[in-house]
């Protein structure tokens, strides 16, 4: 007699409850497997200024591979409008720019034409900006992975960095068109483009690591920062020179690493002479912020999952 | 024998209002409140010391390599901390776990899926994101995508894929981790039953392999069937490990004694006035609130609200399995002869459930506060009940306990 229409056998035991055994799994085998001496993971609370577990972030790195690619991936799935915006965008800039500065204001940009000497600054901005918008951003946006997988949270703001340089690489090649096009001569001064553009990017990622984090406990910081990063564009010589900041003053933009990485950008892109002492300045600063944002994160993180 | 997790004294504590939508503060709330009173932020500290709660509190226990050992406890218990804390999505307060081989989930099967990429790009980034290497990817991603049925599919992007292709594939990845400790959350009770049934064979093959299976659920049906051991949350502490019977029979205890105020509301739509539930009481008709409720019983169930009935809103009822299944719907507009609603009076609603229907076990009763079109506004759930099985006098003979999901006495035509 089946009283049952499903085919499975325990809701027949069930009806017949004389023998009914509980339906119960197989006992457990002798464990097959051989246990580690040390546990895999230890889970304890930590101190709040923890250090920065270097070599976790190591372990992980395949994972921020994937996640920057996925960023790539999916800014660049409508391929010709993605491609197409990482130009656009400082191209119209530079337009707009040529017209008021270069043309009305007629600002002094020394032997490099205005426009060459505003797209330079543009495409390093851009650059700067979007990865700073991106990664202090990004720790909120990617909610839904930080609730449910473990793993270093830092990789987030890092990987929405990696989108940003694949952008940088195209308005780069613009720009050098745009040096070919105005028969700017190699130098080789040109070397310290890389490390430049590291540096800028080691900027933006301590920057924007800060932002990420404080954007959780704040959700407000998401309007401030494209506020101050529109702000930010007018004092980091990129539509003007730092040479037209009066002599008294130019030491403020010591303070902006970014006016010292445009500057230094351009001197490389155009063979000038690099201000060493700006440099050295914003080094600094990056370092500092790097390393202040590392550990304010690594303290902030804790809460993430609470919080988020 | 060595144990793979063991946990020692574990304590989590939120503090009130870290938790739940309301958590985050706006960088000008902050501004504002520094400039307005510059010391708010000393006395701040002090009066949330005293709004802490202890989500866990003092857990210690270990499970040993085999073993598939069961977590429940009503909401709120501490289940999902627990969780949280062993997959390290979140920290211990206090407390130490130590972790004897990798830990995979199958909480949240799809984490990390990005709609736009094909199912080919997601494995990768899917099993990145769970911790795989990209080399262990590459070994076992023809697995993978055989076990999921999406050969054909694998360069569509998977916001093409229909929900259940979309499923297979994400747990297909999940399952293809093998970690030695598998945690499982409430996957049962999403996904249709054939993946519940993939969810629950990959449970018993793990156990059989010697990895370490920890199961948290509501579905005391599934924990009794699969573990072999089962641990009581209650208030963030153990109140019971021991054989799943046990623990089930213990927590069904708890769930009685709770009845009428335990209810979990879950809001779907804010409007002012809409009133909320004050106490859902479900019994027998014909006994006192306490007493056992049989299979032999009409069964009402009582809704009151805190404030009267607003115009034009209406209720429904639900009954729903321990295991998620929904056993009936009713409306109150099913029929004209129940009393009319009373907008700005009623405040208090009754459903009979027919005796002989459900067969002896715990149910849920659900009430929904809704307009007619059913826009919920609310849904009152978590309303435990429990039947008890005893014998009909109409199959005096036979001693079977009934089966399926409801019970009903029929007539019978013999020649």
């Amino acid at each position: 007699m089946s009283l049952s229409t499903r085919e499975s056998t325990s809701e027949l035991e069930k009806v017949v409850p004389a023998q009914a055994a509980p339906v119960m799994p197989p006992p457990p085998p002798q464990a097959s497997v051989s246990l580690p001496d040390k546990p895999v993971v230890t889970i304890e609370p930590r101190a709040s200024w923890l250090a920065l577990n270097l070599r976790e972030l190591w372990a992980h790195r395949e994972l921020l591979y994937f996640l920057t690619w996925r960023d790539v991936k999916v800014r660049y799935k409508q391929a010709v409008f993605g491609a197409a915006w990482a130009i656009l965008q400082p191209l119209f800039l530079m337009v707009i720019f040529t017209l008021f500065y270069g043309r009305l204001a007629a600002i002094d940009t020394g032997a490099v034409p205005y426009p060459l000497f505003a797209l330079a600054g543009l495409v390093l901005w851009t650059f700067f900006s979007t990865a700073v918008t991106g990664s202090g951003n990004s720790v909120v946006n990617n909610a839904h992975l930080i609730t449910k997988v473990y793993f270093p949270r830092m990789l987030v703001p890092a990987a929405a960095i990696g989108a940003c340089a694949v952008d940088f690489l195209l308005g780069f090649l613009l720009l050098v068109g745009m040096a070919v096009y105005y028969g700017v001569p190699p130098t080789p001064r040109l070397l310290m483009l890389p490390p430049l553009f590291l540096m800028t990017t080691l900027f933006a990622f301590g920057t924007g690591m800060w932002l990420s984090a404080l954007n959780v406990k704040y959700r407000d910081v998401r309007f401030v920062l494209s506020f101050a990063i529109q702000l930010w564009l007018f004092v980091s010589s990129v539509v003007v020179p730092s040479s037209v900041v009066p002599e008294k003053w130019r030491w403020l933009l010591l303070f902006n690493p970014m006016s010292g990485y445009v500057e230094g950008f351009r001197a490389a892109l155009f063979g000038q002479p690099f201000d060493w002492q700006a440099l050295a300045a914003a080094a600094a600063i990056t370092l500092s912020v790097l390393i202040y944002s590392a550990f304010e994160f690594r303290r902030m993180e804790k809460s993430f999952a609470d919080v988020i | 024998m060595k144990p793979m997790i063991k946990v020692e004294d574990l304590s989590k504590q939120y503090r009130i209002g870290t938790r739940g939508d309301a958590s985050y503060r706006t960088l000008r709330d902050a501004l504002a409140g520094a400039v307005a009173d510059p010391f708010r932020r000393g006395r701040r500290k002090k009066r949330e010391a005293g709004q802490d709660l202890w989500a866990l509190d003092g857990v210690s226990f270990e499970v040993t390599p085999g073993e598939v050992l069961g977590v429940i406890g009503h909401n709120g218990a501490g289940k999902s901390t627990l969780l949280k804390i062993l997959t390290r999505i979140t920290e211990p307060t206090r407390g130490r776990v130590e972790l004897y081989g990798r830990v995979g989930s199958l909480l949240e099967v799809g984490t990390g899926f990005h709609p736009e990429l094909s199912g080919r790009e997601n494995v990768y980034l899917n099993g990145a994101i769970l911790g795989m290497k990209k080399v262990e990817i590459e070994r076992k991603f023809d697995e993978i995508v055989a076990f999921a049925e999406i050969e054909k599919f694998l360069e569509t992007p998977v916001k093409r894929y229909s929900s259940g292709m979309y499923t297979r594939l994400a747990f297909s990845v999940a399952a293809h981790l093998d970690p030695e400790i598998l945690l499982v959350d409430e996957v049962l009770a999403v996904g249709d039953a054939a993946f519940q049934k993939k969810c629950l064979a990959k449970m018993g093959s793990a156990s059989r392999e010697g990895r370490t299976v920890l199961f948290v659920s509501h579905n005391f049906e599934a924990v009794k069937s699969l573990c072999t051991r089962c641990l009581l949350l209650d208030g963030g502490h153990i109140i019971e490990d021991g054989p799943p019977e046990v623990a089930i029979e213990k927590a069904f205890a708890k769930l009685r004694a709770k009845s009428g105020s335990s209810f979990k509301l879950h809001t779907l739509r804010d409007a002012p006035g809409v009133p909320r539930p004050a106490s859902v009481e479900v019994r027998a008709a014909d006994k006192p609130p306490g007493e056992l409720v049989t299979f032999e019983d009409e069964v009402v169930a009582t809704l009151e609200l805190d404030a009267p009935l607003m115009e034009g809103h209406t209720f429904a009822f639900q009954v729903m399995t321990t295991a998620g299944t929904t056993i009936f719907n009713s409306f109150y507009r099913d029929s004209r002869e129940n009393p009319p609603l009373r907008p700005g009076e009623t405040r208090r609603v009754s459903a009979r459930i027919p005796a002989r229907l459900l067969p002896g076990g715990v149910y849920e009763a659900v009430f929904a506060y809704m307009l007619p079109n059913a826009e919920l506004f609310w849904l009152c759930r978590e309303n435990w009940f429990e039947i008890r099985d005893v014998k009909s006098y109409r199959n005096e003979g036979l001693t079977v306990r009934r089966t399926g999901l409801i019970s009903l006495i029929l007539p019978w035509d013999a020649e």
